[in-house]
């Protein structure tokens, strides 16, 4: 079973750029030998770090998009832990979250389509409409708490 | 449900209630989730520049009490803050 994962090194700052492509292409070999592929691979370049690791204060860091198995994750994951000049890695499954949002997301104009609609507007917002948004479209009506907190 | 107990509390709650109304004048604007009233769905470790004012200077996580946060979102920006910190882009602790 194929899943979306997301999958983000740092690699220490010692190493050169041909370091980092060839852990890039590393990944992908094992990637592709174990099922199957990276869908974007998104190099962010050298940045600071918020806190020393080691010795290093800098590293570059790598995101991968990449649609495999468990095994392909904890396999690259093992992987990762072995390298020295990998500082940090990090592997987050992102298909459940993302259909989450996307959920959400079309649930909120397809209601906003709706109220529009029955308020007699054209379903979508047009320009310059309203500057807070559609406001009253979506105003929670939680019970205030006035001056209390 | 059982039946509250009328003593003490009873009381205690009336003093703090008059002390409230004495208070009143002092106005504070409710507070409102920002992820809410962005529409912000998606709450995203990446996304330092989103998760920044959410870890004041001693890079602790904004309560809740304080940022007007709803639960749900709180519970979100909790675990992207969480994974931003393994890979260093947002701070555990000031230095």
């Amino acid at each position: 079973m194929n899943r979306k994962y997301e999958l983000v090194y740092v690699v220490s700052p010692d190493a050169g750029d041909d370091q980092v492509s060839a852990l890039h292409t590393q990944v992908d070999e094992t990637v592709t030998r174990m099922g199957g592929q990276i869908e974007k691979t998104d190099n962010w370049g050298r940045r600071k770090l918020a806190y020393e690791i080691g010795r290093h204060k800098e590293g570059t860091y790598v995101l991968e998009v990449i649609n495999g198995s468990g095994e392909l994750m904890k396999e690259l994951d093992r992987r990762l832990k072995v390298l020295d000049y990998v500082i940090r890695h990090l592997v987050v499954r992102v298909d459940e979250a993302e259909a989450v949002v996307d959920r959400t997301r079309s649930r909120r104009t397809e209601t906003s389509r709706r109220r529009r609609v029955a308020r007699g507007l054209p379903p979508e917002r047009q320009p310059g409409e309203g500057q807070r948004g559609d406001g009253d479209d979506d105003r929670d009506d939680r019970f205030d708490m006035g001056g209390e907190l | 449900m059982p039946p509250r107990k009328p003593t003490g509390s009873r009381g205690r709650s009336s003093s703090a209630q008059g002390k409230d109304q004495q208070r009143r004048p002092m106005f504070r604007r409710r507070k409102v989730c920002k992820f809410c009233s962005d529409k912000i769905d998606d709450i995203n470790y990446k996304d330092t520049k989103l998760l920044m004012p959410f870890v004041p200077e001693r890079a602790k996580i904004l309560p809740r009490r304080i940022s007007g946060t709803c639960a749900m979102h709180q519970r979100k920006l909790r675990t992207a803050i969480m994974r931003a910190r393994q890979l260093a882009l947002i701070p555990y602790t000031a230095e």
